[in-house]
């Protein structure tokens, strides 16, 4: 602190209590919305406090969920999300963190070819190939299915370069003494640079938690049966119907147990969260 | 790699252990909520009749969502064995030989009872081809209606039982209503595209577009900008700046039902088939029915209005042993039992004439008045080419153009007629396109 | 680089072949397909094609909805990343006053990233909905009618707050990281000099901050123009009159809704040459970066 000045330490308090409440104002209201009855939102303005039906409205979602708009219980789709989640943050670091080894360990013919390939995925975001890339999945038979859900989604650059970042500042030292001891490559690997790259991996597995966890557009077009469906994208289709009307306390109340899993990550691995996220763009 | 432990192996394995090897039928559907629940009763009640096959409702989005999703899936080979397609994407399963299995022959293909004649003619016509074949099944096929609220009107000192027949009666009460302030605003409507443009000009038996709208083959193209489509639209932007009509979205217009039931405003023009909802949410005030309004000064008009609503396709590609349950289920469905009661409890027309009769019988439209408004208003005169209907490819992307313009017309980047004839242009640039890539 | 390394012809390989595999099926594939669509013409349902040249692209070129959908990216990609920024920043300069409750505004402040934009969307177009919504209510109390389902304006609005309010907690982190590394001497120096807080933001502070500055301008940039296709769809689907249609939500909406399937594949092709561009730009600073 350069020096106390009282009003501006009032201010700065004054800003970031309205910049909270800003940030904090839709999460408030599906919160309130989840705990009111359907009709309350056909008439007038949208309530400000709470209702009583939040537990029939939770229950009711995570029970049998709306079959009639397409919302199978709300438990089964956040168990296709967490695997979807788990999948592709695993899938992710593990393909990653071989390919960073690869690349930083060995000197090979076409190791910049290799390196240039996995570039190229950085610039080919889903959305920008997205019919094509629908179309091979269907090819492949993996529509509708687990495979189809992760592995499109896990070849990642910023990963690898992550990784690749981290191991060049790995001393040299112990990799000529793993040599001495005779240690092979992939002993090296499991167990040296492994262990060493703990955090790392513990901080990029956070943020790709909540990557996989927040897929939308994918898991929209490539579940076709509502066994399969992601939770995320099961909020979507419960808000358009037709000839009649959104069931907004259902649909918040989802959203909120939709929020809730990589909430909680945020707020309990705070410390690994900030480090994944900062390290990935470096 | 297997799919590991799904909730559809467990209804699977129920299944199988109640009714033996009983073949799946798919049925993707758009039919949210209320009508979500009865779908999936009709299902159900199918399924129990009979144990050789069970049919398995799946709701996939609104209409456009349904059908693309269908699309996509029979791309990837993974379609279902029927959907649910609205009737303006007709022209696109149409011309899709190859993709559908044409319903009449799937009837005569599977010795199923099936006859066309027995179909409201103003529902069959609008899925048959120039043969005289029925191509798909009529399922949900509503008409929009003028839904009123009488407390309001009587609040405004207005008849309650007098609603507006003709748009300068519609203009008058709606002035009276907010001048009164019974009500901020007169009227709203739902699709902008439907009512307000395919139906208008059915109604004043104009045409929306050449050979018949487009009936006559894949070289018709679009004429909506008529005076008479121009005058409409002219006014709904004069009637939305003095406040008197409130514009409730694009498509289906999302937010008309809320302003209705809000009594924000007092009458809406919506599908026939919202008429469970809007029951379900009038419980605060009385609610009237009333015939489409027209202009008096139009040759012809009231016409009869033409229908929305969805059929469903049967798509090929799935094991012959589908096909003879996808046509039992059909026989099923358009049973006057099944038909009366879905008619009843949705509002959606009754598609054949022994479902209209049994209703009749059943004594429903004396304890329920107006609930036959719908069916009046189709059949009000037989049809002409300018009332059976439209048939256009790439029709869904035409009915989000003419949103878009009519959106510009609000916003007053563009007049009445600047914003009809720019539908025009770059509807028959859609309408091209399909005809090219379906030669 | 390494001096150290391990000897091996066939390990390498083996090591790179997950990742390389799933590049080259899942990213190269369809984006080699993307190229070959695109000079295709093909009905809905896949049962006749047709070779037809540069058509797609020539249409493309003629298209006013498509020149519009530039013009529409640009202004919400624009407004994203200096709404996200400047908010962010503020919120950043706060914390950094307050060395006592800094954690505690900083947990409040970062959690929105957990939120999937997709569901930003939805409680957006909640707050925003014109008949039941608590903004379009509140202006109205003060005389404002704001309606994003027929006005453009305020659909632009609409979305370019939904889609910032996804991103503030990101460049949140990293102006307060940058805050964090300018020297305490520095600042003190200019307070002896008789600088008051304002002018040593501006002469000391935001200088300093440049090099974070310019990497949240280009990242978030990147995210508007790619990363806000949820909240598009959830929201406005692209309207009114295309106001809100942005370029990637174009592609989506021209290849799986209109069936066009040409027209969607040119577009990709189109969006491939931006994004590679784009990456250049970020990486050449990214390197740059890296360097000092």
């Amino acid at each position: 602190m350069v020096e106390n000045r009282p009003f501006l330490n009032f201010l700065a308090h004054l800003v970031l209590i309205l910049g909270v409440v800003v940030v904090a104002l839709p999460v408030w209201i599906a919160l309130v919305a989840s705990t009111r009855a359907s009709n309350d939102f056909l008439q007038g303005v949208v309530p400000m406090w709470f209702g009583t039906h939040g537990p029939e409205n939770y229950a009711r979602m995570l029970g049998q969920g709306i079959s009639t708009s397409g919302m199978p219980p709300v438990g089964w789709m956040m168990v296709n999300s967490l695997i979807m989640a788990l999948g592709i943050s695993f899938g992710k670091i593990a393909i990653s963190i071989t390919s960073a080894f690869a690349i930083v360990y060995f000197r090979f013919p076409f190791r910049m070819v290799a390196f240039w390939i996995i570039f190229a995925t950085l610039m080919l975001p889903v959305e920008v190939r997205i019919v094509p890339t629908f179309k091979v999945v269907a090819d492949l038979g993996m529509l509708n299915s687990y495979p189809g859900l992760i592995i499109p989604l896990i070849a990642s650059a910023t990963a690898t370069f992550l990784f690749r970042q981290v191991f060049l500042t790995m001393p040299d030292e112990l990799t000529e003494a793993a040599r001495i001891d005779g240690a092979g490559p992939m002993k090296f690997f499991r167990d040296i640079l492994l262990p060493l790259s703990r955090t790392n991996i513990a901080a990029l597995f956070v943020i790709m938690f909540i990557y996989g966890w927040n897929q939308y557009l994918w898991p929209l077009l490539i579940t076709t049966g509502s066994d399969m469906y992601t939770v995320v994208a099961g909020i979507k289709r419960m808000t358009t119907v037709a000839d009649t009307d959104p069931q907004w306390n259902y649909i918040m109340a989802t959203a909120v147990m939709a929020m809730l899993p990589p909430l909680l990550v945020v707020i309990f691995m705070q410390r690994l969260f900030v480090k994944g996220l900062v390290e990935t763009e470096k | 790699m297997n799919r590991i432990f799904t909730a559809s192996a467990v209804a699977l394995i129920a299944s199988l252990s109640a009714a033996n090897a009983a073949t799946e039928i798919q049925w993707w559907h758009a039919m949210g909520g209320e009508l979500g629940a009865k779908v999936e009763e009709i299902a159900k009640n199918f399924n129990e009749s009979q144990s050789d096959y069970v049919v398995v409702p799946s709701y996939k989005g609104n209409y456009v969502e349904t059908m693309t999703a269908a699309i996509a899936a029979f791309r990837a080979k993974e379609q279902p064995a029927v959907v649910q397609v609205f009737e303006v994407g007709t022209g696109t399963m149409i011309a899709a030989q190859g993709a559908i299995y044409p319903v009449y022959q799937l009837m005569a293909d599977n010795n199923e009872p099936f006859d066309p004649a027995s179909y409201l003619p103003a529902v069959a016509g609008y899925y048959t081809d120039t043969d005289g074949n029925m191509l798909s099944m009529p399922f949900n096929s509503s008409t929009p209606i003028m839904y009123y609220n009488k407390t309001v009107f009587e609040k405004a000192g207005l008849d309650p039982n007098a609603p507006p027949k003709t748009w300068a009666e519609m203009e008058e009460a709606s002035k009276k209503i907010v001048e009164s302030g019974a009500a901020t605003c007169g009227f709203t409507t739902g699709w902008i595209s439907w009512i307000q443009t395919e139906n208008l000009s059915a109604w004043h038996n104009v045409p929306i577009g050449t050979l018949e709208n487009g009936f006559g083959g894949l070289d018709a193209r679009l004429e909506l900008n008529g005076p008479v489509q121009v005058k409409h639209w002219g006014n709904m932007k004069k009637w939305a700046d003095e406040g008197l009509y409130k514009y409730a979205g694009p498509l289906g217009g999302d937010n008309a039902p809320p302003m209705f039931y809000s009594q924000e405003c007092a009458m809406m023009m919506n599908s026939s088939g919202s008429r469970a909802a809007v029951v379900e949410n009038s419980k605060d005030f009385e609610l009237g029915y009333a015939m489409l309004p027209y202009y008096d000064d139009v040759e012809g008009a009231p016409q009869n209005s033409i229908i929305g609503g969805a059929t469903l396709w049967v798509l090929q590609g799935r094991p012959a042993e589908e096909y003879a349950g996808v046509a039992k289920f059909f026989t099923y469905l358009s049973s006057p039992e099944v038909q009366a009661d879905w008619h009843q409890v949705t509002g959606y027309l009754p598609i054949t004439t022994a479902a209209y009769e049994l209703s009749q019988e059943q004594g429903y439209y004396e304890a329920n008045p107006g609930a036959d408004t719908a069916i009046k208003q189709i059949n009000l005169n037989p049809p002409t080419p300018n009332s059976k209907g439209l048939r256009f490819g790439n029709y869904v992307q035409v009915r989000t153009i003419i949103d878009e313009e009519f959106e510009a017309l609000l916003g007053g980047s563009k007049d009445a007629q600047g914003a009809l004839d720019a539908v025009v242009e770059r509807g028959n640039k859609l309408i091209e396109e399909f005809q090219a890539q379906n030669q | 680089m390494k001096r150290a390394l391990f000897h091996n012809k066939f390990l390498p390989w083996l090591l790179l072949a997950p990742q390389l595999i799933v590049t080259a099926i899942f990213f190269l594939w369809p984006a080699a397909q993307a190229i070959r669509q695109s000079f295709l013409r093909e009905d809905a349902f896949g049962l006749r094609s047709q070779f037809v040249g540069l058509a797609n692209y020539r249409a493309l070129w003629g298209s006013s909805e498509y020149l519009n959908s530039f013009k529409v990216t640009l202004i919400f990609t624009v407004s994203v990343t200096v709404l996200t920024m400047v908010f962010a920043l503020l919120m950043a300069v706060a914390v950094d006053r307050l060395v006592r409750s800094e954690k505690v505004y900083t947990t409040l402040l970062i959690w929105p990233y957990a939120v999937a934009p997709a569901v930003a969307g939805v409680l957006w177009w909640f707050i925003f909905n014109p008949s039941i919504g608590i903004l379009p209510y509140v202006l109205s109390q003060i005389g404002i009618s704001f309606n994003w389902i027929y006005d453009k304006t305020d659909a632009m609005i609409f979305v370019v707050i939904a889609s910032a309010w996804s991103r503030i907690s990101y460049s949140f982190l990293f102006f307060v990281a940058g805050l964090q590394s300018i020297p305490g001497s520095l600042r003190e120096a200019a307070a002896i000099d008789g600088a008051g807080p304002v002018k040593r933001f501006f002469t000391i502070t935001l200088p300093l901050l440049s090099p974070t500055t310019f990497f949240l301008l280009v990242v978030n940039l990147v995210y508007a123009m790619f990363e806000t296709f949820a909240v598009i769809d959830a929201t406005t689907l692209g309207g009114p009159a295309q106001s809100t249609n942005i370029l990637v939500y174009k592609v989506y909406q021209d290849g799986f809704v209109g069936q066009n399937l040409g027209s969607s594949a040119a577009q990709s092709v189109v969006l491939m040459v931006i994004v590679i561009a784009l990456t250049v730009i970020q990486f050449r600073f990214i390197e740059k970066r890296v360097a000092y």
